[in-house]
């Protein structure tokens, strides 16, 4: 990319994958799916203090249809688990997922009959974020990952960037 | 106090009282099935108990009669408890207390759920924490704790026939006289407000049916955070269950810390120093704080007060501030231990808190100042999600719901423990029972909170926080590196767990939402044989069709912030 700065009215060249990308790293609209600890954890991230809007991703929807990332915020059980594939699929494409916190990313110290043992038996997932529940630095940090990876993107929906996995959870 | 109750019992029912075991202070009388109504009836309508606090299921796969169903009685008035015991062989049904308390409900419907008892006479005998596909009854002593088991679709909750008949009720409630359009069952809207839903607080369940916006019925659908507390406790040793009641109410996880380690502490006959017993105090009473602001700041969301969310959530991660200072993590704290604390309290502690303390004033102020004679906020709060003082008892209801219906009962003056009964502070009450008086008891507590905690900084006492017992607590890491005798005592209690004397106790207090118990069994081994929490929520939150139906579906959600459920509280 380049751009003169002293005269406005120049042109300015870069590729297309490259500019949709940036344009989108930087309008995440992110859906919470929070269940447990986690999410009071990404109510405080969303708060000010925190503050998650410094990232370019502070527009919270609570409508599957209107968002793009996924933060699965706490434990999801075997009882949960048709319910965030359902909305999961009611998202439009691109779409990303944020497993935030031990439990949505393997089940955590949650190994019984009760809990998934990680998202992404139900969903393709892209990012996992460690803690217990996660500090919002540490959401932060999860965050800029995945601006980082949608910033190498092709302009390919999930189903290609996930395979079988995403083919079978957007049915 | 509570012999007295067995002593009652034995006038009235001679023979019948099978059996009597008293353990720490708790006594537990053993019925016959046949006479399990009677003598539950009896306690109830003659020696004041009551509420029906919770039922418990116990396995014993080596005797014939298999199960043990526990009935926990208590008054709200006296310092008096009592476990009434059935046994049950597989297959055999156990008389419904529905009849007596409407708590009974949910409470039998779980104990069939993880264990395969059968209650005869119950309305509604479903599973409530597994899913419906669930196979097999997950708390039984030979399921597989791994043993996970997929769910291909939720449950509907309403069958047609369910709707006809809504249909007719709200048909009738329109037109009482029976005249005028009927309302078909199509033109009722059925809605699911959760598990995922952006006004559910949690990942909780109703299914509401809408007569316009008013609703008809409502039925709950609760498990969908069950992370089997219970099963994971039976897996691990007594100190290792710690890490896990972090995330029961996470809200106020020091609250559940401290209730669990007094329970087994309770159970090994253990005093914790004075210390420790000040600071367990001024962490419970900050962890209440946090819970109620959460609970006030996002139930005013509930009625599009954002401002106040601000208001309160600004204090709250202000008093993170001091809990990340003490434990070293926001939320999952993890700080008390069997016969002590994790760590000590940090230097300028003292002036951080009552500093914290003044800014807390400050919002609450603010809050009152905005919400009390505002407009909006009394049209949606007084008299809406209302509960009589009767059914709140018999429902269950402890805490500041069960305040705000103007009984008075409050663990810490009923039964003190930590001292509370040096501390002065009120009970504050309500009257009405409704959304609003539940907020104002909450905003009340703050404030006798702060009053307790600042009387516990006035009278903190220097000296050790944790018991000087190596068979209880671990050695200092100190002594763990330089000596023989330390390295032993931590091996030991590592590998082999505290050696809790077998025996059953009930350890509880006064948690955010109300009585938070934990009832023990232990077998003598180091791991406990059995640990059923009693879950303020769990019983409030089978009142929650009765809150909101004939009302608004906007009131629905209002009323569902003012019981303040907490998803991994109520689920476990």
């Amino acid at each position: 990319m380049a751009v003169d700065l002293n005269n406005p009215g120049s042109l300015m060249t870069t590729r297309l994958r490259q500019a949709v990308n940036w344009g989108r790293k930087y309008s995440l609209w992110p859906i919470p799916y929070g269940t447990a600890c986690c999410a009071i954890e990404f109510m405080a991230s969303v708060s000010s203090y925190h503050d998650l809007s410094r990232y370019g991703a502070e527009l919270v929807r609570f409508s599957p249809r209107q968002s793009d990332l996924m933060i699965v915020a706490g434990t999801i059980s075997y009882k949960q688990a048709p319910i965030l594939k359902t909305i999961y699929a009611q998202m439009c494409e691109p779409k990303w997922v944020i497993a935030m916190g031990v439990c949505a990313s393997s089940g955590g110290f949650y190994k019984n009959y009760g809990t998934l043992q990680g998202i992404d038996r139900v969903i393709p997932t892209d990012i996992y974020v460690a803690g217990c529940p996660p500090t919002p630095e540490n959401l932060f940090h999860g965050l800029l990952q995945l601006q980082a990876k949608i910033e190498k993107e092709g302009l390919v929906p999930s189903e290609e960037r996930h395979g079988e996995r995403a083919r079978e959870a957007g049915r | 106090m509570s012999e007295r109750l067995v002593k009652a019992l034995r006038q009235e029912f001679g023979e019948d009282v099978l059996g009597h075991e008293a353990f720490r202070g708790d006594h537990h009388v053993r019925v016959p099935r046949e006479r399990l109504l009677d003598v539950l009836g009896h306690l109830k309508h003659r020696e004041g108990c009551q509420m029906l606090g919770d039922v418990i299921g116990v396995d014993h796969p080596e005797r014939s009669e298999r199960f043990d169903v526990v009935y926990y009685v208590r008054s709200v008035e006296r310092p008096e408890q009592l476990w009434v015991t059935v046994g049950a062989e597989e297959g055999q049904s156990v008389p419904s207390a529905t009849s007596l308390w409407k708590s009974a409900n949910v409470h039998e419907r779980e104990v069939y759920d993880l264990f395969g008892v059968p209650f005869s006479g119950h309305p509604d005998l479903r599973r409530i924490l597994c899913h419906h596909e669930f196979e097999g009854h997950a708390l039984r002593k030979d399921y597989p704790i791994e043993q996970g088991q997929e769910l291909s679709r939720s449950e509907k909750l309403f069958s047609d026939h369910d709707l006809e008949r809504a249909a007719h009720r709200a048909s009738l409630a329109r037109h009482p006289e029976g005249t005028g359009d009927e309302i078909m069952a199509s033109d009722l809207l059925t809605v699911n407000l959760g598990p995922s839903h952006p006004a559910m607080h949690g990942c909780l369940r109703a299914e509401v049916l809408l007569d316009g916006e008013t609703i008809v019925e409502a039925r709950t659908e609760i498990g969908y955070l069950h992370r089997c507390f219970e099963k994971e406790a039976e897996d691990h040793t007594w100190a290792q269950v710690m890490p896990y009641t972090d995330r029961l109410n996470y809200c106020s996880p020091m609250l559940n810390n401290v209730i669990y380690a007094m329970a087994v502490e309770r159970m090994l006959g253990v005093e914790v120093t004075e210390r420790c017993r000040v600071i367990r105090v001024i962490v419970c009473e900050l962890s209440r704080i946090i819970d109620h602001l959460v609970c006030v700041g996002t139930n005013l969301v509930d009625m599009g007060a954002l401002t106040m969310y601000w208001y309160t959530f600004n204090v709250r991660e202000a008093m993170y501030q001091i809990i990340e200072g003490l434990c070293g993590s926001r939320l999952t704290t993890n700080y008390a231990r069997i016969g002590g604390l994790s760590h000590d309290l940090y230097p300028g502690f003292e002036e951080e808190v009552r500093s914290k303390l003044a800014m807390l004033e400050t919002s609450i102020h603010e809050v009152v100042k905005l919400a009390a004679r505002n407009r909006i906020f009394l049209d949606r709060t007084v008299g809406i999600g209302a509960i009589s003082k009767a059914d709140a008892i018999s429902h269950g209801f402890t805490g500041p719901c069960l305040r705000a219906c103007g009984v008075e009962y409050d663990a810490r003056k009923l039964h003190p423990y930590l001292g509370y009964e040096d501390y002065e502070f009120d009970v504050p009450s309500g009257v009405d029972g409704d959304t609003h008086s539940r907020i104002m008891v909450r905003l009340a507590e703050m404030v006798q909170s702060k009053r307790i905690i600042e009387q516990a900084l006035d009278r903190l006492p220097s000296g050790p926080i944790n018991v000087d017992d190596a068979r209880v607590i671990l050695p200092p890491k100190r002594q763990v590196y330089d000596s023989i005798e330390g390295v032993m005592n931590q091996f030991k209690l590592v590998y082999e767990g505290n050696q809790v004397p077998a025996g059953t106790a009930y350890g509880f207090g006064e948690g955010a939402n109300g009585e938070l118990g934990f009832y023990c069994i232990s077998d003598g081994s180091g791991r406990p044989y059995r640990i059923k929490v009693r879950p303020p929520c769990f019983a409030i939150f089978g009142a929650f069709p009765d809150l909101v139906e004939g009302g608004m579906i906007a009131d629905a959600i209002a009323a569902l912030g003012s019981i303040n459920i907490i998803a991994g509280e109520l689920d476990r």
